[in-house]
């Protein structure tokens, strides 16, 4: 229970780490711009888009990590996050598989 | 049985006892609010699911690529991004009893989000005078759902800050309850981390693809 109640209340970032994780967090918004205003100078989007998921996944687990105090939080918390996270992804794939098989087979979606 | 339970003050959210008062030993509130951030991953996942597979679908209406302005979005995402930064500020002040600091982050916080709010109403207003409105196209539909839906949340996270600066300003809100105030920081922070995928995956990508198409 102690172990726990450390857990939960007395290992979250202080302010300086919390400024820094918003300085980090600005850079990779402008990153993100940079990269969209390259497409216009030739930019391919086979490099371009790849390299926008990566900074949105940091920029994602920066604040869900450190602002949400995630990392330091009770594993329970995580637990129910993650589920979440996952639920979101099955129902993802099951409507891209429904749209695109059924585009194929001509059965829905035109 | 009964005269016993009446007789016992339910502890206090915040209140050492509180912490103590579950069989996990953990907040009930704060396991709600990670309950309800779990549920809303699947509902604006569904959402998004649904932008990506309609934002080809333009039909007459305009593209990505010619409809969104990326640099005034961007400016909004970041000011959502700093809110968030705020938000974990009013939460290290309160933690450290620092009160004034507390009410002044938490305004700020609050002055943020309805900053970004407001760039949404004009964003919206300037589609719907350019003819890009909700029963435009399946692209149209989906796009007004997924930021109104998002814009819902921030108008209803403000709320919840503005109400946190008023009890504060009355004296409602003492140390103690911190946990309170990072309950509201968990939603705030969601509202956050979805409109970061927002961001990329309906404003960044389908503008850069329909460009690259054009």
């Amino acid at each position: 229970m102690a172990d726990q109640d450390h857990d939960t209340e007395h290992s979250h970032p202080g302010v300086g780490q919390y400024v820094e994780i918003g300085i980090i967090l600005a850079v990779m918004t402008l990153l993100e711009v940079v990269i969209y205003e390259s497409f216009d100078s030739g930019l391919s989007t086979a490099i371009g888009i790849p390299a926008l998921l990566v900074l949105t996944i940091l920029k994602f687990a920066l604040v869900v990590m450190w602002f949400m105090h995630l990392r330091f939080d009770h594993h329970m918390f995580r637990r129910f996050f993650y589920v979440g996270i996952a639920l979101a992804l099955l129902v993802y794939g099951i409507v891209a598989a429904n749209w695109f098989l059924g585009e194929q087979i001509g059965f829905c979606c035109t | 049985m009964a005269t016993q339970t009446s007789d016992m003050a339910a502890p206090l959210p915040g209140s050492s006892d509180y912490e103590h008062a579950t069989s996990l030993g953990l907040a009930n509130d704060k396991l709600a609010i990670w309950g309800l951030i779990g549920s809303e991953c699947l509902f604006f996942g569904a959402l998004i699911s649904t932008y990506l597979i309609y934002q080809g679908r333009t039909g007459d209406g305009p593209t990505p690529a010619a409809i969104f302005d990326i640099p005034f979005t961007s400016a909004s995402t970041f000011i959502l991004l700093m809110s968030s930064l705020g938000m974990v500020l009013a939460l290290a002040a309160i933690q450290a009893n620092e009160m004034r600091k507390f009410r002044a982050w938490i305004l700020a916080t609050a002055l943020m989000g309805s900053t970004f709010l407001a760039g949404q109403i004009y964003e919206f207003s300037v589609f719907v005078a350019e003819g890009f409105k909700l029963t435009t196209s399946p692209f149209s539909s989906s796009f007004f759902v997924l930021t109104g839906f998002h814009g819902f949340h921030v108008a209803f996270g403000i709320l919840m800050l503005v109400s946190l600066w008023i009890a504060s300003m009355m004296g409602r809100i003492p140390q103690r309850l911190h946990t309170t105030v990072e309950n509201v920081g968990l939603y705030w922070h969601f509202v956050d981390i979805v409109w970061i995928i927002i961001f990329t995956a309906v404003y960044l990508i389908p503008a850069a693809t329909s460009a690259a198409a054009q």
